[in-house]
């Protein structure tokens, strides 16, 4: 197996784990409050949640396990970055599969109406 | 961004024409341009070869989900499997929906592709009910710091 293949293999679950990632409620949420601005910690973005600090930490590892957020810790502190580089590589993969539709379909309408 | 795709196409032909040319296995593989081994069947694997210059070595898989006659055609795939050394079979598949309505003579064609997310059926609807469109609003804003940060 080449290396770009285990690679593309790779990017592939990656896509899967990404869109898991944000097919939840409160890890959209989490998304949306960390892409607004600068990196946050738990407790900041527990504020205002029903939620306890330990189901926020456990979405947090699924955001980290999607690289969709990563941490950084500030002294005692564990803030937690969003980063859009994955969002990025759904976005461009999804335009290449509707790229494709966009062809083919021109090709069916040449086809029916000729 | 979205989970999903949407396109919507007028096609000035009416809609049995679309339709024969969506199911018949023969006229699907003219424009889709994959060359099938047999006819489409509801709830049986569709195999063939593509036939597109430069992919001649990609393998065409679906399963046929429903056939309504000049309403409804649909199959589930592996989105973009264009790779022969990878076996896509273990991956998510996703749905592919060929919607015909007919319009002045012609007919309207909406394709939907779902399932990106490889999120059970049953479950995306929980997943992405939210509010009213929050799934959508939300990723309007992620997407907006997505664009801004290049």
């Amino acid at each position: 197996m080449s290396t770009s293949t285990s690679r593309r293999r790779a990017e592939r679950k990656d896509r899967a784990s990404v869109f898991a990632a944000l097919g939840d409620e409160t890890r959209l949420s989490l998304i949306a409050k960390l892409s607004n601005g600068s990196p946050q910690s738990i407790s900041r973005l527990a504020e205002g949640s029903t939620l306890t600090r330990q189901a926020i930490t456990k979405h947090l590892r699924v955001l980290e396990g999607a690289r969709v957020v990563h941490s950084v810790r500030v002294g005692r502190e564990s803030l937690f970055e969003f980063r859009p580089e994955p969002l990025r590589d759904l976005q461009s993969y999804l335009e290449r599969v509707s790229n494709q539709w966009e062809h083919a379909l021109a090709r069916l309408k040449s086809f029916v109406e000729n | 961004m979205s989970n999903s795709i949407e396109k919507r196409i007028e096609l000035k032909a009416p809609v049995s024409r679309v339709w024969r040319a969506l199911t018949d296995h023969r006229e699907f593989g003219e424009w889709f341009r994959v060359k099938l081994d047999g006819p489409f069947v509801p709830g049986q694997v569709s195999r063939g070869r593509i036939t597109y210059p430069g992919y001649e070595h990609v393998k065409w898989e679906a399963t046929v989900q429903k056939m309504e006659p000049e309403r409804l055609f649909s199959f589930t795939w592996h989105p973009y499997a264009i790779d022969p050394a990878i076996d896509y079979s273990s991956e998510p598949t996703t749905l592919v929906e060929f919607r015909l309505e007919p319009r002045d003579g012609g007919t309207v064609l909406l394709l939907t592709e779902t399932g990106f997310d490889a999120i059970p059926q049953d479950r995306r609807f929980e997943a992405f009910r939210m509010n009213e469109g929050g799934w959508t609003e939300q990723m309007k804003n992620i997407q907006r710091h997505v664009d801004q940060h290049v």
